[in-house]
């Protein structure tokens, strides 16, 4: 499968990634190159093959359910870009 | 004083332990050696302070004989690895001013043992790439070159500055991570051993995530026995990471020197790639004769789906990593560029903030995930994993202790020699080290030879689920038939 400018440019805003006019028409020939290497498995016979969800056989451990860490706004807001009165500050999203 | 960094791990704290030097003159020693290797590029931030308060701290527990594990052993710290208050970027500009409030479990289990900690390493940006030439701090470099030229070479990677670091004898040891191949290729590339131990034997909490169902922590050492040492101490169950193993470490050095008689050793015929240069062929068959002269048996078997192993995982592991790096969004941490709403913020923000290589592994991955695309591309590529798994499986079942290949299709490269128009090109320097992230299985490189021009060539032994102590008896087997492989010219100084 190969992808034209426009699904480049939709995959970039799906990613939120900004990308310029000048940059899409690079873009689409590195991931094409990309998708052309990763196609090689369309010769692969997967019929009644299970996926793979865990790599090594082990059960999800269960815990009480229970608050255990916390507390420490002002270590989780450290390395915020901007914050206000003990929030995460973004810009306005609701008009 | 210079001498002190000439020793092993294991030399290093019986030194310590008889008193000839404190681990203040061997952590002085390696900050002196670090000073005038700037060339290299190997450390993304050095923090002597720090590693001097811990020296004293330990020269303190050894005095009151207290000593531990890893007591006043100087180290390097991949910059993966969250360290508490100590900047922490995955070489990535969005990342350019994290310093966290917390610490991995892996680093904090090596400062538990009493490691000291000289700085943070070089690595691809976010451990996407095979060379270190994706660092938002620019390449790091080899400290080999190739017999008379003074041309410079990649590390490998993502580990480059870690592999850097300990094959330049200015660290004593580092810690790395392997999601492709990260730990294994570096250190081929530079005459070090590596190991990426099995899937869960190490705690993933406090690294920062690429592709969470392949990322690995591992050492890198200068030998097979520094190499068990490093990872006694950063193995281990911890309940903050579910997919951590709850089984107890084993001590790896009393595998170290273990007779390897009897052992069967598999030589898969699929890793005879196209191509594959007489030199890497020549250096498996000779890996092959030592482990037969140890009194191991050589069988050749078939790992059938070995080809697909890179697409699967460039499938998997960059929908992996589109999603782990959405939480980049210049909110909660991270670099911000304010845009006119929230969304052109975000896509500012990230537009700014990554790398080429990283924009397009998160666009590759978000695009195989898409609506429409997610069962020809993720589903397909995690049953091909299925089968990939089952290709050792039945190795395993067949009698198979362990399987030897080569660690990389060749030598190190020149700095800028695979970074043109095509990135498939340098993901192929993962050929023979996917596969067992993909099978979640442990393998450890050990150089074994050198290239016509010089340089240090890598085999790799890839072991059963949890064996990691066979893989440390046979890597040794390597290091004693082949010898080590230091760096013979330190011309950085």
């Amino acid at each position: 499968m190969a992808v034209d400018q426009a699904t480049v440019r939709r995959v970039a805003r799906l990613s939120r990634i900004a990308v310029t006019e000048d940059e899409v028409a690079h873009l689409q020939g590195e991931l094409n190159a990309i998708l052309a290497f990763v196609d090689e498995l369309a010769q692969v016979d997967v019929s009644g093959v299970e996926p793979m969800t865990s790599v090594i056989p082990m059960t999800l451990p269960m815990r009480a359910d229970e608050v255990t860490d916390g507390f420490y706004p002002a270590r989780i807001l450290a390395n915020a870009p901007n914050a206000e009165d003990g929030f995460f500050a973004v810009p306005k999203v609701v008009e | 004083m210079t001498e002190l960094t000439r020793l092993t791990i294991t030399a290093a704290r019986e030194g310590l332990a008889e008193g000839r030097f404190s681990a203040t003159e061997l952590t002085q020693a390696y900050l002196d050696a670090m000073a005038p290797a700037g060339a290299l590029n190997a450390y993304v931030l050095a923090t002597p302070e720090k590693a001097l308060a811990m020296a004293k701290a330990s020269d303190e527990r050894i005095a009151k004989g207290e000593a531990r594990a890893l007591e006043g052993i100087p180290l390097g710290i991949k910059d993966m690895f969250a360290t508490d208050g100590v900047r922490t970027t995955a070489c990535s500009n969005i990342l350019k001013n994290f310093v966290p409030t917390y610490e991995s479990t892996v680093t904090s289990q090596l400062w538990r043992d009493g490691a000291v900690l000289l700085g943070k390493l070089n690595q691809d940006e976010f451990a996407m790439g095979s060379s270190t030439e994706s660092s938002a701090f620019g390449p790091a470099v080899n400290p080999w070159r190739r017999k008379g030229s003074d041309k410079t070479l990649v590390p490998g990677g993502s580990s480059g500055g870690s592999a850097a670091a300990v094959a330049a004898h200015i660290c004593a040891g580092a810690a790395g991570t392997d999601t492709g191949g990260s730990i294994r290729q570096p250190a081929a590339f530079t005459g070090t051993v590596g190991i990426k131990p099995t899937y869960g034997r190490c705690s993933r909490w406090g690294i920062i995530a690429y592709a969470s169902s392949l990322d690995q922590a591992g050492p890198i050492a200068r030998s097979v026995n520094d190499a068990a040492l490093l990872l006694r101490s950063m193995a281990g169950h911890d309940p903050k990471d579910s997919t951590s193993a709850n089984l107890p470490v084993p001590d790896y050095q009393q595998a170290v020197g273990a007779s390897v008689k009897g052992k069967r050793i598999g030589i898969p015929k699929e890793y005879r790639v196209d191509g594959m240069s007489a030199e890497i062929a020549a250096l498996w068959d000779k890996g092959a004769d030592m482990l037969r002269e140890a009194g191991a048996e050589i069988v050749e078997i078939s790992l059938p789906h070995t080809k697909y192993a890179l697409p699967a995982y460039y499938i998997v592991a960059l929908a992996e990593a589109s999603s782990n790096l959405a939480r980049y969004d210049g909110v909660r941490y991270g670099e911000r560029v304010p845009g006119r709403d929230i969304i052109d913020m975000y896509e500012k923000t990230r537009a700014g903030g990554f790398g080429d290589e990283v924009r397009r592994r998160i666009m590759i991955g978000t695009y195989v995930l898409s609506a429409g695309y997610y069962d020809a591309y993720y589903l397909k590529a995690q049953k091909v994993r299925t089968l990939l798994k089952r290709d050792f499986e039945n190795a395993f079942a067949d009698g198979v202790d362990a399987v030897l290949a080569p660690a990389t299709p060749s030598p190190a490269f020149g700095i800028g020699e695979k970074s043109g128009a095509d990135p498939v090109e340098m993901y192929l320097q993962d050929v023979f080290t996917v596969t067992l992230n993909m099978a979640g299985l442990p393998g450890i490189a050990v150089p074994a030879g050198l290239s016509s021009d010089g340089l240090p060539l890598g085999l790799q032994l890839i072991g059963r689920p949890f064996g990691e102590e066979g893989l440390f008896s046979l890597g040794q087997v390597i290091e004693e038939a082949a010898g080590r492989f230091p760096c013979p010219d330190h011309w950085w100084k």
